[in-house]
């Protein structure tokens, strides 16, 4: 069947298969930013902006995103700067393996667009979708807070 | 110094932040094949045939491998050095299978979705056998998990024992009935999984040269192309295996899990192969942490210290015996290391079970003899009615103190003699008690429904594996006085590609950014045995100093050289003769490349460590206990640690806080349920409980300072240390809290308000 949606800015036009998931589909497409962790909706590794709200791309069948606007971290930042919160995330120390990192940058980011200032109950509440194994949140709760 | 002990921002941090394509499987392959894995459905079964005809006639499914495919050979999975420690008791695909997951077949399909499809059309005729559940069932078992006889290595087949081994110093015996008092207790700890959040996953292809290429999510690469090699009988010369970013491994990717799955397809059919775990798969299908259950005695002197310690380690290592015997090496050593004891004696056996198999997880058996022996100190302690803090005061080693324990007990052979050349446990002790608010929340009289309570634990771990870990690094300069720095160490998050960056930055005087790491590509790079046994800042750092030094001799006697001097001195990036003439990096570089005494400037070194300095920790938890429901809430965790001079700060918390909820798991909501058929149960995020970011207590982590001066820059480790102390500090705060003494984890909610009824 045939889509059409919006990926990090761009319009896209696309034949695609029922059955196939917006994580599939995207990483087929060479987004390797969106990181399969589960498959469940559990982990949150997947994580994509959809019309701007956090959601786990491996939930997603990809015949649902038409007309809609799907963002990846990989919009974030231009060649030269990094988004804000992707700065935070490295000056403070909150990336370790970074493999969770773009999930929880989105998370952070949807965060913000609703909430511009939110308080540690909302951040950890915003993260709480997003498991990580290496950092016990402590230091990606400060770098979104910041 | 200028950057040691310096917040640096981690080396590949931009890229990961940016969501570069940096991770195993963010590569895109023409022609590749997908692998899946057919798992038992029975904890023991013999396979009388397998029929995968149907599987193999659909279109799309190019392969389906099975025992038939391969070499009755035996190996471990354990990614240790050679020889390894762990008994060879396993094959690539059996005719056996010995647990609900092991690996029966493996389909090669045009799409995952083909793969898994494929699956479902292989017929197994499996004849079920009698199955062992219960470790403390196995040694007197009548059924034999292991009766083949290619296998190797294995302790006592028969009796189901996979490793053993028993040592004593001093005589435990008669110490313990001359002791003034005597306690003992009996701790367990569950089944719990690494979990890191990226799964297993392996490529592998044929490359121009008709090299076998094998890109995989690994903790040891170099380990994987040895094995991988044996395993199917390729020359190592034959194989390449790069190491990219890796989304966590905590021990997990110690292993050679499925790189051996996608070699041997990509052999046969001439086809690139990718195998990546799911979740699922990760849950019953990869490793595990070893459970224990660990017996203690202790005596004491009337002056409460301590006579004498006797330990008996009872360690399940599921179906193979992957890590079995090193893993209640460290169970042992670590903890014997902790105390002053003239006496101490350790009986441990590694059985056999029908369950997943256990493997390599932070803390390699530490966590699980720390577990009871910071439980039994603080039973002691309430009981004698001293501070628990007080009597580990009294007890612990101190710098000067020989390690027995160390000397014959190593990692699967003899050890090497220790002595304790650095500590700081007992700032790390003091400075806790301060950040916590001991006395006050400890004395507070206990009453309501929620109750609190703090609880202390300390613990030590080691820096490498002595004369076992070795590291090798090439160091080589460019014009514009950057380095090249090729580590065979493997960074698997944890930062070490930057922390070896640091240090070779200190020594040559130059910015971090300046170190263009390449790691863990063992086409590329030199020799490392990997990342595990907290060993990578310690033994791989010494690599990169003695590299960095030998480059700096060079880059001096070059400069001397150029500058026609005598005598002449390094200062941040130039050589400087006596009388003040200098001279840059850059031109030395730049004229010994191509006009004057013209040579590459670059060295190479290798390090291996015979001591290996235990970090030490002290870990404080203050829990609220519900007398009504019987949950556990942890309000805060404060975690000191001697790493010795730490290398970056930013990144040693980083271990701390991130090693701190993997304990909290074990002692509160992780561990893996079975049914009485040996399946297991919570096979996802869901069923089995991690830490997420609305879980967390407060975090307060601490460094103390130290100068190891057999470590790098005074470094010693800091990644495994931190995990050691928060299970036992929150079951001693639950007692401080309500007066139940919880001995088995993970502390439950049922369990715990059954322990609490009876004590009304």
């Amino acid at each position: 069947m045939r889509i059409r949606f919006v990926l990090n800015g761009k319009p896209v036009e696309t034949d695609v298969s029922p059955g196939q998931t917006v994580l599939e589909f995207l990483r087929a497409r060479g987004i390797h930013s969106v990181k399969y962790g589960c498959d469940k909706g559990e982990c949150g590794a997947c994580t994509v902006l959809v019309d701007g709200k956090a959601q786990n791309a491996c939930l997603m069948l990809v015949h649902t995103i038409n007309n809609k606007t799907i963002e990846t971290v990989d919009s974030l930042a231009d060649r030269h700067h990094l988004h804000p919160i992707q700065r935070e995330f490295l000056e403070r120390g909150a990336v370790q393996c970074g493999y969770c990192t773009p999930g929880m940058i989105l998370a952070a980011e949807a965060l913000y667009r609703e909430d511009p200032h939110p308080d540690e109950a909302a951040v950890r509440d915003a993260l709480a979708g997003n498991l990580c194994r290496c950092t016990g949140y402590v230091k990606p709760v400060e770098a979104v807070r910041k | 110094m200028r950057v040691i002990g310096k917040k640096t921002v981690r080396v590949d941090g931009r890229a990961l932040v940016k969501g570069k394509p940096v991770f195993a499987d963010d590569i895109e392959i023409q022609n590749l094949l997908h692998l899946k894995i057919l798992h038992s459905p029975h904890a023991h079964a013999r396979i009388r045939s397998i029929d995968a005809s149907e599987a193999l006639a659909m279109e799309g499914v190019v392969a389906v491998l099975t025992h038939e495919d391969f070499a009755p050979h035996y190996f471990t999975t354990a990614g240790q050095g050679y020889p390894e420690p762990s008994p060879r008791d396993m094959r690539v695909l059996d005719s056996v299978v010995r647990f609900v997951g092991d690996r029966v077949a493996v389909v090669a399909a045009e799409s995952p979705e083909l793969a898994a499809e494929a699956l479902a059309k292989i017929r197994v005729d499996y004849e079920p056998l009698p199955a062992i559940f219960d470790s403390r069932e196995s040694m007197k078992s009548s059924i034999v998990i292991h009766p083949e006889p290619g296998a190797t290595g294995i302790y006592d087949a028969e009796r189901n024992i996979a490793a053993h081994f028993d040592v004593e110093i001093g005589n435990v015996d008669k110490a313990l009935e001359e002791s003034e008092h005597l306690y003992e207790g009996t701790y367990s700890t569950p089944y719990v999984q690494q979990a890191s959040i990226e799964p297993h996953i392996s490529l592998s292809w044929w490359d121009e040269n008709d090299r076998l290429v094998i890109r995989t999510s690994t903790q040891v690469p170099f380990h994987v192309r040895r094995i991988v090699a044996e395993m199917l009988d390729l020359p190592i010369g034959k194989i390449r295996v790069i190491k990219p970013r890796l989304g966590g491994g905590f021990g997990g990717k110690q292993e050679i899990l499925n790189e051996e799955l996608c070699a041997a397809v990509t052999l046969k059919t001439g086809f690139p192969a990718r195998l990546e775990y799911t979740r699922e798969e990760e849950f019953y299908a990869a490793r595990t942490r070893h459970p224990q259950t660990v017996k203690l005695r202790i005596g004491l002197n009337q002056d409460l210290t301590i006579n004498a310690i006797d330990m008996d380690i009872l360690e399940n290592t599921g179906a193979y015996g992957a890590h079995a015997l090193t893993v209640m090496s460290v169970t042992a050593q670590k903890t014997l290391s902790l105390y002053r004891a003239p006496n101490v004696r350790v009986n441990a056996n590694a059985v056999y079970t029908n369950l997943p198999i256990a493997g390599a997880y932070r803390g390699y058996g530490a966590p699980q003899g720390f577990f009871a022996l910071e439980v039994l100190m603080d039973e002691i302690a309430h009981d004698l009615g001293v501070d628990p803090i007080d009597l580990r005061h009294k007890n612990y080693v101190r710098v000067g103190d020989e390690i027995p324990i160390a000397r014959v007990l190593g990692e699967g052979r003899e050890g090497f003699p220790m002595k304790i050349l650095s500590s700081g446990l007992e700032e790390c002790l003091e400075e806790g008690k301060k950040l916590i608010g001991w006395e006050k929340i400890r004395s507070k009289p206990k009453s309501g429904i929620i109750r609190r309570g703090v609880g202390v634990a300390i613990a030590a771990q080691g820096s490498g594996i002595p004369g076992i870990d070795m590291g090798s690094v090439f160091l080589k300069m460019n014009e514009d006085a950057s380095f090249n720095m090729l580590v065979g160490a493997t960074d698997l998050g944890t930062g070490s590609d930057t922390a070896l960056a640091q240090i070779a930055a200190e020594v040559l005087e130059v910015p971090v950014e300046k170190i263009l790491v390449y790691s863990s590509d063992t086409d590329l790079t030199p020799f490392d045995t990997g990342a595990y046994a907290s060993s990578t800042t310690y033994v791989s750092g010494g690599a990169v100093k003695k590299a960095a030094e030998k480059v700096k001799a060079q880059l001096l006697e070059l400069g001397k050289k150029l500058l026609d001097v005598k005598a002449a001195t390094i200062k941040e990036g130039y050589v400087i003769g006596d009388s003040g003439e200098k001279i840059t990096y850059r031109e030395i570089c730049t004229k010994t490349f191509y006009t004057d005494e013209q040579t590459q400037i670059m060295a190479t070194a290798s390090h291996v460590s015979y001591d290996s300095p235990p970090p030490f920790n002290a870990t404080f938890a203050e829990v609220a206990v519900d007398i009504e429901t019987g949950i556990v809430t942890v309000n805060r965790i404060v975690s000191v640690t001697d790493a010795g001079q730490v290398i970056n700060p930013q990144m040693a918390e980083g271990q701390a806080e991130g090693a701190i909820p993997q304990s909290l798991g074990m002692a509160l909501s992780e561990y893996m349920i079975f049914d009485e058929k040996g399946v297991p149960l919570n096979r996802d995020f869901f069923q089995y409980h991690i830490y997420t970011a609305i879980d967390m207590p407060e975090i307060v982590t601490k460094f103390i300072s130290t100068n190891e001066p057999t470590g790098p820059f005074g470094a010693k480790a800091a990644a495994e240390i931190p995990v050691n102390g928060p299970a036992p500090a929150v079951v001693n705060a639950i007692y401080n809290a309500c007066g139940v003494r919880m001995r088995k984890l993970p502390v439950t909610p049922e369990e715990l308000l059954e322990e609490l009824s009876k004590q009304k």
